[in-house]
């Protein structure tokens, strides 16, 4: 991950539908703060939506740590998802459109990796996943 | 267990030789606090009818909230902060009002003469106080979770109304969250909705809504498909600039589903299919 500062650090517990909602406010909230346009606004709330989902739905719950980034002049918003679960098996497989393991459109992992700047995975069978995006302001 | 069996039947005693006074003590303690909220009439049925109650537990035996024998004063105290919590009554005001009995009770039972048996009593009779307070509490609490849920349900029906916009043409305004529960209560009003009116053509608007992801659009797509089983035509609408990028972005695809940037586009296409329709009917008459 590129190396910044990073500001107004919140972490908010992945437990319920509502925290998925709270997230999204976090991360909005965060992303006016950090001047993002209307469109980068929306992309990185999104991406947050997907995330926090599957950090609920398949990691069974986590957090979500969400900060204002800083890399020389440039502002943007990091969110880095942790959860304990099952952990990914094949990421390649995890990332390819179209291809659940539940029941949803196969969209959220991979429309999530297109939405942001930069994207991170970290994952192994039975050690939890943790995913780290990022979105810079233009 | 609060009490021994002796120091319940004293109370329960206590309770019956000073009837009139305890009970006329504790309505006045228990209705200050309420300022005139709760008429002293009927701060004084409240708590006469406790004390009726728990007289009558005690002196069949009961030594706590526990007890078999007291099953209808854990009746009556249920009942009461359920009352007092829909009354907008906080958790304090409604637990004092149990609390109240404690003035009553060392005044009647002449415990500032300091004779240390009375003292024990009066400790272990407290106790037994503070365990119905709390079970006051705990009533009081389950009353107002059940109150928001059940407003939960109230808010869920009234935000997701379908308004008939034109002969034959009906519409959602989606607002909020569109979370697993709503979008359920949206599929269903929307399918009835349609059989209701018998309009060919229904509208979808998302223009409240704040964040599509693949959660919102994998409802909006279900309900479509319903809609268009029932042979009804779905046009979605409210699909902002942004919305519009981030959609395509995620690679969602809404097919041969038509969508429009607004609720007004949407009517304006609604309206001219009916039309044609309903021309080419006249041209096959």
């Amino acid at each position: 991950m590129t190396t910044s500062e990073a500001t107004d650090r919140q972490v908010q517990a992945i437990s319920s539908d509502e925290d998925v909602v709270r997230v999204r406010q976090l991360v909005r909230t965060a992303a006016v703060a950090a001047k993002l346009s209307l469109v980068d606004q929306t992309k990185v709330v999104t991406a947050a939506s997907e995330l926090a989902r599957n950090t609920l739905v398949y990691g069974g719950g986590g957090s979500a740590e969400v900060c204002r980034v800083l890399n020389g002049s440039r502002h943007g918003v990091r969110i880095v998802f942790t959860d304990s679960g099952p952990g990914i098996a094949d990421v390649e497989l995890a990332l390819t459109d179209g291809y659940t393991s539940g029941t949803g459109m196969g969209l959220g992992l991979s429309g999530a990796r297109r939405l942001v700047d930069e994207f991170h995975l970290d994952t192994a069978v039975g050690a939890g996943t943790t995913v780290a995006v990022v979105k810079w302001a233009r | 267990m609060a009490l021994n069996a002796e120091q319940a039947e004293r109370l329960g005693q206590l309770l019956s030789t000073h009837s009139d006074r305890i009970s006329q003590r504790w309505s006045e303690v228990a209705a200050a606090p309420l300022k005139g909220r709760l008429t002293v009439a009927e701060a004084a049925r409240h708590t006469g009818e406790l004390q009726a109650q728990l007289r009558s537990a005690l002196l069949a035996g009961a030594t706590g909230v526990d007890s078999v024998h007291s099953a209808e004063l854990r009746a009556l105290l249920t009942e009461l902060s359920r009352s007092r919590a829909r009354m907008g009554f906080t958790a304090s005001e409604t637990a004092t009002s149990v609390f109240a009995l404690k003035t009553a009770l060392y005044e009647a039972a002449d415990v500032e003469k300091g004779d240390d048996a009375a003292l024990r009593d009066y400790v272990a009779w407290s106790a037994l106080i503070d365990e119905l307070g709390l079970f006051t509490f705990e009533a009081y609490s389950r009353a107002r979770e059940e109150i928001i849920t059940a407003q939960g349900e109230q808010l869920l029906e009234l935000s997701t109304p379908v308004v008939k916009l034109w002969e034959g043409v009906v519409a959602v305004p989606l607002v909020g969250t569109l979370d697993s529960a709503r979008a359920q209560v949206v599929m269903e009003r929307l399918l009835e909705a349609l059989v209701d009116t018998g309009s060919p053509y229904a509208i979808i608007d998302i223009t409240g809504v704040p964040a599509v992801d693949t959660q919102v659009a994998q409802h909006v797509l279900k309900t479509v498909m319903a809609a268009r089983l029932m042979g009804a035509e779905c046009i979605i609408s409210g699909i902002r600039p942004q919305i519009a990028q981030t959609i395509v972005t995620l690679g969602i695809e809404f097919g041969d589903i038509v969508t429009k940037a607004s609720l007004a586009d949407a009517l304006r296409h609604a309206v001219q299919r009916r039309n044609a329709d309903q021309r080419a009917v006249k041209r096959e008459a």
